[in-house]
């Protein structure tokens, strides 16, 4: 410990200074708190469309907003939330702790890194620009489905370029993390010895390097189709609009994973932290997060299977998506049992932890329903969808990026956050969340199709519902803010390793972790290494 | 200690933003030209200038670094991993027009004939009952695109013959794969005259890979009449080649650039990883047009 630190001061830990030290950063730690700010500032600009949504479907009828400017609504509170707040948080925290797990000096590439991040608020002020173009924003769906989509307005190139230049950041932020792991683990750190945030991270590189490529493939088929006469989409001319479905979709189904995996990653560190023994079935999670990201290109039209797919491919999509199910059991058991007769406490990120298990898993039995392919035909484009990804996304992925911020809050800002708001903020979001998305089973289930702003009066019930709930979990969020800047001015300072079960590299450095750490590679001892 | 021993991290630098801020530039010139927005041309241009400053500068940086022996082995390792990733994005961008392509000639161009899910599919009978599955597809299913747009479909009368032009560029491109090789033999003995005249040959083989190309898209849309607009046999068949050609010109520019480098005595026989980096992407870029040569322009 005090030679790892004594190793660290030798160099110049004097940190640039003003805004040179954010525009021109090559710095692992100030990239990721920019891309932590910036998913946080997102989760709230995307958050308040969904606000905008919920009060609209408060009652039936229409009362605020006209049809067209509702679905611009949905639809750039999905492109907003999936691309600029939970991949960003997720690579923000890659960012901050992979370096600082393996002990690396840095990221591999770290002008690079820099880019990654700066190409994100430039690339959605051209997304958001559109909300104010004559024609209105983006209206057709995040999935851009053609011929829909071609009918945007003047916001059709610019939606375009701005996925282009999402899918660029993200790229180039994947090759960074792939090649960090390979190339700068420390002596000592082999992979089946890397903690499982980090295994979890570079296996989610591999996804979006395969499959952003892809997806910016298929916009630029579009692009095309509407300015220079293709027929990618049209059948008149050979081409066939469930092409663009196939394409977005072999895209997209890795890119639900690109959005979990990270927080598999990040629950395997928490709760072995909290109940204080070794994640159980180490080598099993890694083989798990392999098999599911293999099997997440095979699995793609199980979001087509209305769409009019032969017989044969619906069968062979189900029974494909079936089996992902085995994987994510695995986890699950996993997670369970390395709780089974741990001594536990209850902080507030075991609470987020212990939450996105349960949740996530209600979130996957409802995923499962609808990878059945008969059944789907009652359950598509329904509010069982919505709640079925919601259930996924929010008490899937961004609790446990919210587990993760209180979890090494203190190794960035070197105080403890204040734990009886946390709890506070832990059990509002918790009860909200499901009062905003429990009811929208049974919508969905009745029948209530999604995307369209009005709907019968046997919905109006479970929909105030859970507009209620939507309005209690959006103010709750304000208290996560609150306490974040409070704990970054102050509190009580927090010891290099701040969690008493927690293992790991990252707690042997001081808290706040100096600018630069791990100059020269550290000497590791064999319990440094245990997870 | 020595600074060989320390893994390199430059300590902040303009490019990454400068470069951002050429993309969002050059991005936002497109969007308006497709726009016809006024003023979008100059944006445009701005952002192309932007960008070609930014690559000449921060190349510039890396180099000076290199040339400097700021880079150690695992700084160099790290280069490479991050080449091999890069390329094996640029594989999925193209399987990404290469699946359209045997997605309309395997399912849909079938389908529209009738074809496929157990003989009950009513889109030829109902809809375009003329229409006959053939490939090239030279007439539309809805010549007149009366659902699309109604911009009529441009017809054409006889595709690229494969063993013409194509098989010239197939040889070409493959014969400077060869050239290639022997310039990095010939740097790994420090051989650099020999360097730089097979690298010289090389990317002449890639100009004249372009300038044919060229010459078969003014012929195609000139005497053939086939365009982007000629159905989905144009659509798969300028979007695949056009992004090709595209890749093989900066893979030009950049062999070019390696040959400037190499006759200002940049690289040494143990330490060269930009000409093989330029290499691989060479050989990405050949690689491809294979799969083009084959199932765009041969079967």
């Amino acid at each position: 410990m005090s030679t790892l630190t004594q190793a660290n001061d030798h160099d110049h830990d004097h940190k640039p200074t003003g805004l040179k030290r954010w525009f021109f950063s090559t710095n692992h730690k100030d990239i990721g708190t920019l891309y932590l700010i910036f998913a946080l500032t997102m989760f709230f600009v995307g958050g308040s469309m969904a606000m905008i949504i919920r009060a609209e479907l408060f009652q039936p009828g229409l009362q605020f907003v006209d049809p067209q400017f509702y679905n611009s609504m949905v639809t750039v509170h999905a492109l907003i939330m999936i691309f600029g707040a939970v991949m960003p948080a997720g690579v923000g925290l890659a960012n901050w702790m992979i370096p600082l797990m393996i002990g690396a000096p840095d990221m591999a590439l770290p002008r690079m890194n820099n880019m990654s991040f700066w190409i994100l608020p430039f690339a959605f002020a051209l997304l958001i620009s559109t909300l104010f173009m004559e024609g209105g924003g983006p209206a057709g769906g995040w999935t851009m489905y053609p011929p829909l989509v071609l009918q945007t307005g003047a916001a059709f190139p610019f939606l375009i370029l701005a996925v282009h230049f999402l899918g660029i950041s993200s790229i180039m932020g994947a090759i960074n993390i792939i090649v960090t792991v390979f190339n700068m683990r420390a002596p000592g750190m082999t992979l089946m010895k890397m903690p499982l945030f980090v295994w979890t991270w570079v296996i989610t590189s591999f996804l979006l390097v395969a499959s952003l490529p892809v997806l910016a493939g298929g916009v630029t088929m579009l692009l095309t189709d509407k300015y220079f006469g293709t027929s990618f989409f049209n059948a008149a001319g050979g081409g066939d609009p469930v092409l663009f479905q196939h394409i977005f979709w072999f895209f997209g189904h890795p890119e639900v994973y690109i959005l979990a995996l990270p927080a598999f990653g990040i629950v395997s560190q928490i709760i072995p932290a909290f109940a204080r023994k070794p994640l159980f079935g180490y080598a099993s999670m890694v083989y798990a997060t392999a098999s599911i990201a293999i099997l997440s290109f095979f699995v793609w039209a199980h979001h087509m299977f209305t769409v009019g797919l032969p017989v044969k491919g619906e069968l062979f999509f189900m029974y494909a998506t079936m089996l992902i199910a085995v994987p994510t059991g695995v986890k699950v058991f996993n997670w369970m049992a390395t709780m089974w007769k741990g001594s536990m406490t209850f902080e507030t990120p075991m609470l987020f932890s212990i939450a996105f298990v349960i949740l996530f898993t209600i979130g996957g039995f409802s995923g499962l329903m609808l990878g059945i392919t008969p059944v789907d035909f009652q359950y598509h484009d329904t509010y069982f969808v919505v709640a079925h990804f919601h259930y996924v996304l929010l008490t899937g992925a961004v609790f446990a990026l919210m587990g993760a911020v209180y979890y090494w809050l203190p190794k960035w800002t070197g105080y403890m956050y204040d734990e009886k708001l946390g709890q506070i903020h832990f059990w509002l979001s918790t009860i909200t969340a499901n009062i905003l998305f429990f009811p929208q089973h049974f919508l969905g289930l009745a029948g209530m199709p999604r995307r369209i702003p009005d709907y019968n009066v046997q919905f109006a019930d479970f929909n105030m519902i859970s507009s209620i709930g939507g309005f209690a979990y959006g103010i709750s969020q304000l208290l996560f803010v609150y306490i974040v800047i409070k704990c970054v001015l102050g509190g009580k300072k927090a010891k290099a390793l701040s969690w008493e079960g927690a293992k790991g590299l990252e707690w042997t450095v001081p808290s706040p972790a100096p600018h630069h750490t791990f100059e020269t590679p550290p000497k590791l001892t064999k319990a440094m290494l245990e997870h | 200690m020595a600074s060989k021993d320390l893994y390199y991290v430059p300590h902040g630098s303009k490019w990454p933003i400068v470069g951002t801020l050429s993309v969002f530039t050059f991005f936002l010139g497109s969007a308006m030209l497709f726009n016809h927005s006024s003023g979008a041309k100059y944006v445009f241009v701005v952002g192309i200038a932007a960008l070609v400053y930014m690559f000449i500068g921060w190349f510039s940086d890396v180099i000076s670094e290199s040339r400097a022996g700021n880079y150690n082995k695992q700084v160099d390792v790290s280069f490479r991993m991050g080449m091999g990733w890069f390329i094996l994005s640029e594989v999925m961008f193209f399987a990404a027009f290469f699946g359209a392509l045997f997605y309309a000639r395997m399912f849909s161009i079938p389908w529209l004939n009738g074809e496929g899910l157990g003989g009950v599919n009513g889109t030829h009978e109902f809809l375009w009952s003329s229409f006959e599955a053939v490939w090239p597809t030279n007439v539309m299913p809805d010549p007149s695109n009366a659902l699309g747009g109604g911009k009529a479909f441009q017809e054409f009368t006889e595709v690229i013959p494969a063993f013409g032009i194509p098989a010239i560029n197939t040889a070409i491109l493959l014969l400077s794969g060869v050239t290639v090789t022997i310039a990095h033999w010939a740097l790994k003995e420090a051989k650099r005259k020999a360097l730089i005249f097979w690298l010289f040959a090389t990317v002449a083989l890639g100009f004249f890979f372009v300038f044919l190309q060229a010459e078969e898209y003014i012929h195609a849309i000139t005497d053939l009449g086939i365009t982007p607009n000629s159905g989905i046999y144009g659509s798969t068949f300028y979007l695949l080649t056009g992004f090709h050609g595209f890749h093989v010109t900066m893979g030009a520019i950049m062999l070019a650039v390696i040959m400037f480098r190499s006759i200002n005595g940049h690289f040494s026989n143990k330490d060269h990883f930009a000409f093989e980096a330029v290499a691989w992407y060479w050989h990405f870029v050949d690689v491809v047009w294979l799969g083009l040569f084959i199932f765009v322009y041969w079967i």
